[in-house]
């Protein structure tokens, strides 16, 4: 799938969410460690939206586990955190990336790009596992150890799983949709790349029944809020976040779903 | 006896969800949730008809409650909103660019 262009830089293209975004390195095995690590979920190149430049630093020794920063310079968002920085202009498409070798640095970029895209168009990244059954998809949400991979791991063979981490949800013409994504929780492995209209959403709650409560509006928007992957401080589009996730939540039932670790759970969730 | 008149913050966003309203301040994304007696009020807060006017119009008459009680309260309500820094409560009515 990589390419190999004149100046001797090789690329691919990721394509998440119907996003494709270009990745051009002058190091051929940066590049091969992405095909891997991406595969289901590479695109075209002459389709990408979005072109990112990654120059290979030697390890800073950051380890991800610094504070992020997201800022506004005109029209470029900046990104900053201890083992990469990078620059993003959304008017020219055109970003570079500074890492070294290694994948959890532009997975970061690219969570904090689609973020930032699916925000302006409505969408959000959730903390949410999500799966598709008879051609819909459902999200089940929650903070780490709630049941994200418990319920993924649970999931019986007519189920298609999109992502036991973090959820894509995208809003078309014709409803909200739920897309695969390669970013993985403790299941270890990407999900589908497919899409599908959400049916409900559920925040997850392990408990000894398993039992599905309505929320209602102001709860569920509450909690939706307090899942979605945000990273930058701007109050434009927090304040468009904030309409998605009562739009979101005016539109889909929501539930607080109670569940023993037990496969019983899924006959809910049709 | 002076008026008091309120007026949404403009750093935040708010939606009505059901019979309650939820409010994100969008400097620091706190979110609060208001139930609906007190979103009556919030909803009409224009920043130039006076607190006592809103009460009268707005709860007294939809809820056939005391007025003076349903003033004390509404006086407490937006002292709390105002501490927290998403209504804006002054004793003169404000022009737009004062919230």
């Amino acid at each position: 799938m990589s390419r190999v262009s004149e100046n001797g830089t090789y690329a691919t293209a990721v394509a998440i969410g119907g996003l494709p975004i270009g990745i051009s390195s002058a190091d051929p095995e940066f590049i091969t460690m992405l095909e891997g690590r991406y595969a289901g979920f590479l695109g075209a190149d002459g389709d990408v939206a979005i072109r990112l430049k990654v120059d290979i630093a030697p390890p800073s020794g950051g380890r991800g586990e610094e504070e992020l920063a997201v800022s506004r310079a005109g029209t470029r968002w900046l990104m900053n955190r201890g083992d990469f920085c990078a620059d993003w202009d959304p008017v020219s498409k055109q970003g570079w990336v500074r890492q070294s070798a290694y994948p959890y640095a532009i997975d970061s970029v690219m969570r904090i790009v689609h973020s930032l895209v699916l925000a302006e168009r409505g969408g959000f990244l959730l903390h949410a596992a999500s799966a598709i059954r008879g051609g819909r998809a459902f999200i089940f949400s929650g903070v780490s150890g709630a049941g994200k991979t418990t319920i993924s791991r649970l999931a019986p063979s007519d189920v298609t799983l999109l992502t036991d981490e973090i959820s894509y949800v995208r809003e078309m013409a014709d409803g909200y949709q739920a897309f695969g994504t390669p970013f993985a929780g403790e299941l270890g492995r990407a999900g589908k790349n497919l899409a599908a209209p959400i049916a409900a959403l559920y925040f997850l709650a392990k408990g000894s029944t398993d039992v599905a409560r309505p929320l209602k509006g102001s709860s569920a928007a509450r909690r939706l809020l307090r899942n979605i992957l945000f990273f930058a401080d701007d109050r434009a589009l927090v304040e468009k976040l904030f309409r998605s996730a009562c739009d979101f939540v005016s539109h889909l039932p929501v539930y607080e779903l109670t569940f023993r670790p037990g496969a019983e759970v899924w006959d809910l969730i049709r | 006896m002076s008026e008091t008149y309120i007026k949404r913050h403009r750093d935040t966003a708010a939606r009505m969800l059901g019979d309650e309203t939820i409010i994100m301040s969008v400097k620091d994304s706190r979110v609060f949730t208001l139930n609906p007696t007190a979103s009556l009020i919030w909803e009409a807060a224009d920043g130039v008809t006076a607190l006592r006017e809103i009460v009268a119009r707005d709860l007294v008459a939809e809820f056939e409650i005391d007025t003076e009680a349903a003033y004390r309260d509404a006086l407490e309500l937006v002292g709390q909103l105002a501490q927290e820094g998403i209504l804006v409560v002054t004793d003169h009515p404000m022009p737009a660019e004062q919230s």
